[in-house]
This record gives C-alpha cells, sequence and structure tokens, in this order.
C-alpha cells in the first residue's frame, strides 16, 4: 500500500515507498542548487575588492 | 605575480556559489552561513601562498570553511547541540527563506542527523566530490566517508518516512520532535 499524500502538498509528488534513495538525492540536489543558483551577494565581491586593494596598498608601501 | 593574484580571486569567485550552498546546507540559515563564507574567504586570502594554483580550488575552501564551521562551534559549546531545535523553530517563522515547501520537510530532515552525516552526504550527493575527496576535506579515512553516507542516507529514509506518516497527526509545531524522538 502506497503513502497517502497530505492535505497541502503537491499531488504530483512521487510515492515515498517508490524509490526513497533517488528522491533523496534528487531533494538534496535540489536544495543545493536552489542556493548555488543565487547571485553572489554583494557583500562577497566588495570583501574581495577591499581584501585586494589593501594587499597592493600594503605592497606599495614596503616599495618606498 | 599579479596575475596569478588575479587567477586566485577569479577561481575563488568562481567556488563561491557552491561554498555558499554547502554553508547553509550546514547550518540552515542564510544569515549564519553567509556569515561563515565571509569568514572563510577572510581566512583562505590569509592563507592564499598555502594553495597552489592548478589544484582543487573547490575542495581548499570546503576544507577552510568546514574547520572554520567546526573551530567556531567549539567555542560556542552547547548550540552545537541545540542547532536542530533552533533551526526547525526559525523555519516555522520564516518558510520564505527555505523554498518550496517540499523541500522544507527535506531540509528539516537534514538537519536532524548528526554533523558529521549531513556534511558527508551534502559532499558526496550534491557538492559533486568523489568520496575520496570528501574524505579528504573532512580528514578521515575513506571507509568512514562510506559509512556515514550511507548512514546518512539511511536516516533521511526514516525520517521522511515518519513525516509521511505523520501528515494526518501532529501539527506543524509538535512534528519535528515527535519524529526526533524516533531517530534518537
Amino acid at each position: 500500500m502506497k503513502y497517502k499524500t497530505g492535505a497541502g502538498r503537491t499531488s504530483g509528488t512521487t510515492s515515498w515507498t517508490e524509490d526513497p534513495n533517488a528522491q533523496i538525492a534528487a531533494k538534496l540536489k535540489a536544495l543545493y542548487q536552489s542556493v548555488q543558483e543565487e547571485a553572489i551577494p554583494s557583500r562577497f565581491l566588495d570583501l574581495l575588492e577591499k581584501l585586494d586593494a589593501a594587499e597592493q596598498q600594503a605592497v606599495l608601501q614596503g616599495r618606498e | 605575480m599579479s596575475s596569478e593574484k588575479n587567477d586566485f580571486k577569479r577561481e575563488m569567485l568562481a567556488a563561491l556559489p557552491s561554498l555558499r550552498a554547502f554553508a547553509m546546507s550546514l547550518i540552515g540559515r542564510h544569515d549564519r552561513a553567509d556569515d561563515l563564507v565571509q569568514d572563510t574567504i577572510m581566512k583562505a586570502w590569509a592563507k592564499q601562498d598555502h594553495f597552489q594554483m592548478g589544484t582543487n580550488m573547490k575542495a581548499w575552501l570546503f576544507t577552510i570553511l568546514r574547520n572554520e564551521l567546526y573551530s567556531q562551534m567549539r567555542k560556542r559549546g552547547r548550540e552545537v547541540q541545540d542547532s536542530d531545535g533552533h533551526f526547525t523553530e526559525s523555519l516555522a517563522h520564516h518558510p520564505e527563506q527555505y523554498g518550496s515547501l517540499d523541500l522544507q520537510d527535506f531540509r528539516r530532515a537534514l538537519e536532524m542527523l548528526p554533523p558529521d552525516q549531513r556534511e558527508a552526504i551534502i559532499l558526496v550527493g550534491a557538492s559533486g566530490f568523489s568520496y575520496e575527496e570528501a574524505a579528504t576535506i573532512c580528514g578521515c579515512a575513506l571507509g568512514t566517508i562510506k559509512s556515514r553516507v550511507n548512514r546518512a542516507r539511511q536516516r533521511l529514509q526514516d525520517i521522511l518516512q515518519v513525516q509521511g506518516e505523520n501528515d494526518y497527526g501532529p501539527d506543524e509545531t509538535s512534528a519535528p520532535i515527535t519524529s526526533r524522538a524516533f531517530v534518537s
């Protein structure tokens, strides 16, 4: 007997009994990709720019 | 020299989306995950002389992030143990941050795993690392990683099955508690 999907769930959800391992793999990837596909937040781009600039500044000062 | 520096920065940028996804999968909260990514970037930048261009930047960054996470957890002490409860509670209040309803259930289940099993299944099942690479990142034996992944799969199956059966049972607040009782 298959598990019924509960109220509020999408009716297209595959029954859990069909292949739990494949479902786990697919959901894990979907979850991961949902974050991976987000644009890189500007705070990180800014941070890398700052680190880069600070280092170049240090190199310049070292030359003087 | 300066072009090597640009390569370093470029490779780091290229690895960032995956690094964020790893952090999010481990921690479950955007704000804390991004703080961890920021700490990782600064650590990596300071250690860039230790990185050999041409080797696996992604694996290197993942290793740093993981070490940073566990060192922060050790410093914070008790918060480690409380992470799943804290997480499920935050889920209930900010569902919009966590993707579709279906994925929320899954994320909650993932959060119930012991941290070593969680990271193992993420590295192998989502980040695209081989078992060997995952073992290197986690600093453990290949067999250990394999058994952690297997146990993680089994446990996720158990948790999700319980959640499915509970659809007509406990409400949203008590469901995580009852299903946790089954797995602990």
